[in-house]
């Protein structure tokens, strides 16, 4: 979708409206009262922009921003903050995820004024795997901050334009903040508190970890709707792309707060065509999370099946006539006219 | 000790009326405290402390004590020194991801909030620690603040 007050040049700020924290699309979009789509974008072991722009590509007209993971599973990639600077740059539409594994307050803040500063216009505010988690179990855990104290920080930054020493800052940093939570794991009547709190401390959207459980996360809504949390507060949804029972089976044992139902694994099992049915798997989840009150969109986290997204977008028809904005879109309808001529 | 940690949360009801008359106590005892000098008492109040708390609660002596607010399942025995409740990668029986033999630090301190009179503050935000707090007294620390505060509040 475009804007009626796009930028004349690609990768320039949109205006900030009236009432929004950001010049982002995704803050746009949500309270534009769209049904937004993310997706997880994995940063290359790589230094050539190159190998950022190709993973980029496979979303293009699909999701309205990327996330790029900071150190997903405490294993080292391209920092989220290189990725985003890049893909500012051309454009796209970029939440900047930050853990608080890795970094102190004095590098966290930093890096959310300089990632501001490169045109990151979301910020999602993590704890972060352990390092037991990853291919470093050897190396040095921080968490200086946890998600809370960082979501409370950032929030301090941008609203009162200054650091947590109090120390003025010329320009604040205009993000639109997020938090995640994790509706799937113990202890259960807590995590609506949890949301609660993220809020209080400056969440102004949330990346939930993977449904694959749809009447649990029913269950976690009606608590959200009992307290209007709903109201304050854009709920996108993990969704997640099986490839296989065994896939299913390695994440759930393997990968920290991920709930997936023996019922889904055994519909894997079943099928003579498991990937297509992981595809179908998340087509009817994403159909069942549009009409739940309160999911506001999807975050989808489909690691090693990013090709997959777009069809399965397409397929749930999630965006209706949406095309989400992406560097080429309007400037091959213009090429195309003006060969034309 | 682990044991002991948990029983305190089973107890988190009783530990908390206890912990309320202490603070009084400790409040009372600021005059006295300033007499002798706080950092004069600082040294040994940190070593008893250490020795009582080490054993109720497993503390890690971070120097700002938040029982009350975590049901009394001291935070700072979280692998990610998680002060603001779980991450995300609790195990679904309720043991901890970075640690699988230890009962999450906030699943336990859930629990023990809801025995408590005041359990409701396990909402309130904490904000980041101070570090060069680590291995100093918190029980000085409430003594002089909380008697400050109230010097503050009543002075017009």
């Amino acid at each position: 979708m475009t804007f009626n007050d796009e930028p004349p040049e690609r990768g320039t700020p949109l205006p900030i409206r009236p009432g929004h924290s950001s010049a982002g699309r995704l803050e746009r979009v949500l309270r534009a009262g769209n049904f937004a789509v993310t997706a997880e974008l994995s940063p290359p072991d790589s230094a050539d922009p190159e190998d950022v722009y190709a993973r980029a590509r496979v979303f293009d007209g699909f999701v309205d921003a990327m996330n790029a993971t900071d150190g997903a599973g405490a294993n080292c990639h391209m920092s989220s903050v290189g990725v985003c600077a890049l893909l500012s740059r051309v454009g796209y539409s970029t939440v900047l995820q930050v853990s608080c594994r890795d970094r102190n307050r004095i590098a966290i803040q930093g890096d959310v004024l300089g990632a501001a500063a490169m045109g990151v216009a979301s910020i999602l505010c993590l704890t972060g795997d352990g390092v037991q988690a990853g291919d470093e179990p050897e190396a040095k855990p921080v968490f200086d901050f946890d998600a809370v104290s960082l979501l409370r920080a950032v929030r301090i930054m941008r609203d009162e334009s200054r650091l947590l020493t109090g120390r003025k800052l010329a320009t604040p940093p205009r993000v639109f903040i997020g938090a995640a939570a994790n509706p799937f794991v113990p202890p259960h009547d807590y995590q609506v508190l949890k949301l609660k709190k993220k809020m209080s401390a400056g969440a102004q959207f949330i990346q939930t970890q993977y449904c694959f459980d749809v009447p649990h996360l029913n269950q976690f809504m009606h608590e959200v709707r009992a307290l209007d949390l709903h109201k304050q507060v854009f709920i996108l949804v993990g969704v997640g792309v099986l490839s296989s029972a065994q896939a299913a089976r390695w994440i759930r044992n393997h990968v920290p707060g991920v709930h997936i139902p023996d019922a889904v694994i055994e519909r894997l099992e079943r099928a003579s065509n498991p990937q297509d049915e992981g595809k179908q798997i998340s087509i009817d989840i994403i159909r069942e999370l549009r009409d739940i009150e309160g999911v506001a969109g999807i975050h989808v986290m489909a690691y090693h099946q990013e090709h997959t997204i777009a069809e399965i977008i397409e397929r749930t028809g999630v965006l209706e006539d949406r095309v989400c904005w992406y560097p080429e879109r309007d400037s091959t309808q213009a090429s195309v006219s003006a060969s034309a001529k | 000790m682990y044991r002991a940690r948990l029983w305190s949360v089973r107890h988190a009801r009783p530990l908390e009326a206890f912990y309320q008359r202490v603070e009084k106590i400790l409040i009372r005892l600021h005059p006295l405290f300033e007499r002798i000098g706080y950092q004069r008492l600082e040294q040994p109040v940190a070593a008893t402390e250490k020795v009582v708390k080490g054993f109720l609660f497993d503390c890690r002596m971070c120097g700002r004590c938040v029982l009350s607010s975590t049901g009394m399942s001291c935070p700072m025995n979280c692998p990610k020194n998680m002060r603001n409740g779980p991450c995300g990668g609790v195990r679904p029986d309720g043991f901890c991801e970075v640690k699988p033999d230890m009962r999450c630090v906030w699943v336990e301190a859930w629990k023990g909030s809801q025995r408590m009179r005041e359990g409701a503050s396990i909402e309130s935000v904490q904000i980041q620690l101070d570090w060069r707090l680590q291995g100093s007294s918190a029980w000085l620390r409430v003594a002089r603040e909380k008697s400050e505060q109230r010097l503050v509040a009543k002075t017009p």
